[in-house]
């Protein structure tokens, strides 16, 4: 057991997944020598060969091209598209093809591809690299969009991710990178794939949250707790498919939500969590549903981030909103 | 040129003779059925040259037979083929059944020809998974979105690269509007990047559904394209069965040696409309263009061959046509005879782990379905 940043954990994951199945494989811009411009697979290529972990040209659309042939002549391909905002350029190969290609197949062929990416604001990144897009793939059919908020989640989620035989959109905080510290295991273990998690637990009030918003929604269970407001924090982590079991049963004992998420108001994640609450939970509830969100306009200029994506302060406002109806 | 005074480069220059080496079509036998180069003809056996006869009268019957099909609305999409059975027939009959072939949706015929059925052909045509599923055969299903089986072969042929298979390569189609898509130039980058033993072809047929070859690029050939990725290709006679059969074989050894990928241009003609779904060709071409291709027609310059050389008659064709046509219409029965397909079994099969809302979906749609 080591204090290990989230990069490191998803490191030690990656490392563990080449280590045990050879027919991995990690590709993608810079990945090779440089390690990724995050440092993410740093040292793989020296251990494992330039066979396992290489550099490909500088083209999206092909890098996904390539995990699907790679599926069918029997590798299991884990790519990396640089930043998410890059995915747009492998829009059709992510979406229109990998993504259905089990069903076309009629189950007869896998396609056990994981695309790991880099998203999330807050580090005044240049344009295209930062946005939140989960949005444009949580409503693909046969895929997996995943996102764990912590070290330990991380490298516990991305061995599941490699593991898992259908097609994982893996998606990795830069704000947390290199932000926060956990206790992770040396050795191999998993973490499901498609189930959320209490993070702490409350009477009150229940906040559901993903990605970097499960830390503000932290400190903002902290701020309520000095009023003695008890909230209760689920991390999401797989945003499709969306455990709604355990938001439904935090629900039963507290009768209040508030569902956070740094993407837009406009559809998404918390439009779907939202909307699976009022159809099954709605006569448990005793106040509306309430959304913390970013504003509706396209992703800010780097200097504007923080009076943007929400926060501590804004999650804690909604919460008292919500408990005091 | 500024006062007559020298520059530095001479674009004109450049521009009027960058097509040069790529502008010499690969011939055989030419429009008029005349042998141009008996030494490659000669390394044919009369057995062979029949066979080649035979495969695109398959085609042509095939063609014809769909298109009654579709007529009594039999069909779903299909992709006419006449007047592409030389390039498509020359071609796919160069490679070994351990290739890998990325169709698109006008080389059904060379999927059948590559171990799937006809009735599977048919089945892909009306709607049905069973169109997509060729078991142990070594093929995709044919692609609709028009690049994405370059990219995709790439993959393939990487794989086939990093398995050490030996005599094994990928094989991939698309038309001259395909090679307009980025996903064509990072499909052909990318095989050549790694070296990857893939034949990426392109149909030149003249036509993207309405527009002309000559909308697509400036550039004079498409098969110049391939040497900005360091690719060698050649154009070939996409009339001459022979042609496209020699430099299909020769690329698909060249690649399987382990010197990357080859791109392939036949220029051959769409005889017909796009698709079956009401495209009329007579809104963007006239009688005037088609006529010298109708005139170019491979079937008429093997016939000659093959009549010269006293091992052909039309007796023989017609009756193979009716055996061909048979065999579609019993193809056809087949197709007609696949099982329903059921709502439960598409949930099934989006994920390898059905998500809790797919299993509660699948549970409503089975319950409805026993009904």
């Amino acid at each position: 057991m080591a204090k290990m940043t989230y990069i490191k954990a998803i490191t030690s994951g990656l490392d563990q997944v080449l280590n045990d199945d050879p027919k991995t494989l990690i590709f993608g811009e810079d990945v090779g020598k440089n390690g990724g411009v995050f440092r993410t697979t740093v040292d793989l290529q020296d251990k494992y060969g330039e066979d396992r972990v290489f550099d490909t040209p500088l083209a999206e659309s092909g890098i996904i091209g390539l995990a699907i042939g790679l599926s069918l002549t029997g590798w299991r391909p884990i790519p990396e598209i640089q930043f998410m905002g890059f995915t747009f350029e492998a829009m059709d190969g992510i979406v229109g093809q990998l993504a259905r290609d089990h069903y076309r197949f009629g189950g007869t062929k896998n396609f056990p591809v994981t695309i790991r990416t880099p998203f999330g604001g807050g580090t005044h990144t240049a344009e295209m690299h930062a946005d939140n897009l989960e949005n444009y793939f949580v409503s693909t059919p046969g895929l997996r969009v995943v996102t764990p908020a912590n070290p330990y989640d991380a490298k516990g989620m991305v061995i599941s991710a490699v593991e898992s035989d259908d097609p994982v959109l893996f998606l990795e905080n830069l704000k947390l990178y290199r932000s926060m510290k956990d206790e992770v295991p040396d050795d191999k273990y998993t973490v499901p794939l498609d189930s959320a998690k209490v993070v702490r637990e409350g009477k009150d009030l229940t906040i559901v949250a993903y990605s970097a918003e499960v830390n503000e929604s932290l400190k903002a269970a902290d701020a309520l707790a000095k009023d003695n407001i008890d909230a209760e924090v689920i991390d999401l982590r797989s945003l499709s498919p969306i455990d709604t079991d355990t938001i439904f049963a935090s629900i039963d004992k507290t009768h209040k939500v508030v569902v956070v998420q740094e993407a837009q108001k406009m559809a998404g994640v918390g439009a779907t969590v939202a909307s699976d609450i009022a159809e099954e939970k709605i006569m448990s509830l005793d106040a509306p549903i309430g959304r913390v969100a970013a504003p509706d306009s396209v992703y800010p200029f780097a200097q504007a981030e923080n009076d943007w994506i929400p926060n501590a302060d804004d999650i804690e406002a909604k919460a008292r909103d919500i408990v005091n109806y | 040129m500024a006062n007559g005074s020298k520059q530095i480069v001479d674009f004109a220059k450049i521009k009027a003779t960058m097509a040069d080496p790529y502008k010499h079509p690969i011939q055989v036998i030419d429009r008029e059925g005349k042998v141009v180069d008996p030494d490659t003809l000669a390394k044919y056996s009369d057995d062979q040259l029949v066979d080649f006869m035979k495969k695109m009268v398959w085609e042509r019957t095939l063609h014809e037979q769909t298109m009654n099909f579709s007529r009594q609305g039999r069909l779903g999409f299909y992709a006419p083929t006449a007047g592409e059975e030389a390039s498509e027939m020359g071609s796919v009959t160069a490679f070994k059944e351990q290739d890998f072939l990325a169709p698109a949706y006008r080389d059904l015929p060379q999927m059948i020809q590559h171990g799937t059925t006809v009735a599977k052909g048919f089945l892909w045509s009306k709607g049905h998974v069973e169109g997509n599923i060729h078991e142990n055969k070594n093929m995709l299903f044919p692609q609709i979105i028009i690049g994405a089986q370059y990219v995709e072969t790439a993959g393939v042929a990487l794989g086939i690269k990093k398995n050490e298979d030996k005599d094994r390569v990928a094989f991939v189609y698309t038309g001259d509007g395909g090679t307009s898509q980025g996903d064509w130039y990072e499909g052909v980058n990318f095989a050549s990047a790694f070296q990857a033993p893939a034949v990426f072809f392109v149909q030149n047929n003249g036509w993207a559904i309405s527009v002309p070859r000559y909308k697509q690029t400036a550039a004079e050939t498409l098969a110049q394209k391939a040497v900005a990725m360091g690719v060698p290709s050649v154009q070939v006679d996409g009339m001459d069965i022979v042609a496209v059969h020699e430099v299909s074989k020769a690329a698909r050894e060249f690649a399987a040696a382990g010197n990357g990928p080859v791109v392939i241009e036949t220029l051959t003609y769409r005889y017909g409309a796009h698709s079956s779904a009401g495209d009329d060709p007579s809104r963007y071409r006239t009688k005037e263009e088609e006529k010298p291709w109708f005139d170019a027609d491979p079937l008429i310059r093997m016939r000659k061959v093959l009549t010269d050389k006293k091992l052909w008659s039309q007796d023989q064709e017609d009756k193979l046509v009716e055996q061909y046509k048979d065999d579609f219409k019993e193809a056809m029965k087949d197709a007609e005879a696949a099982p329903a397909q059921k709502v439960s079994d598409f949930l099934k099969w989006t994920y390898n782990v059905p998500t809790p809302s797919v299993k509660k979906q699948i549970a409503e749609f089975e319950a409805k379905e026993s009904k």
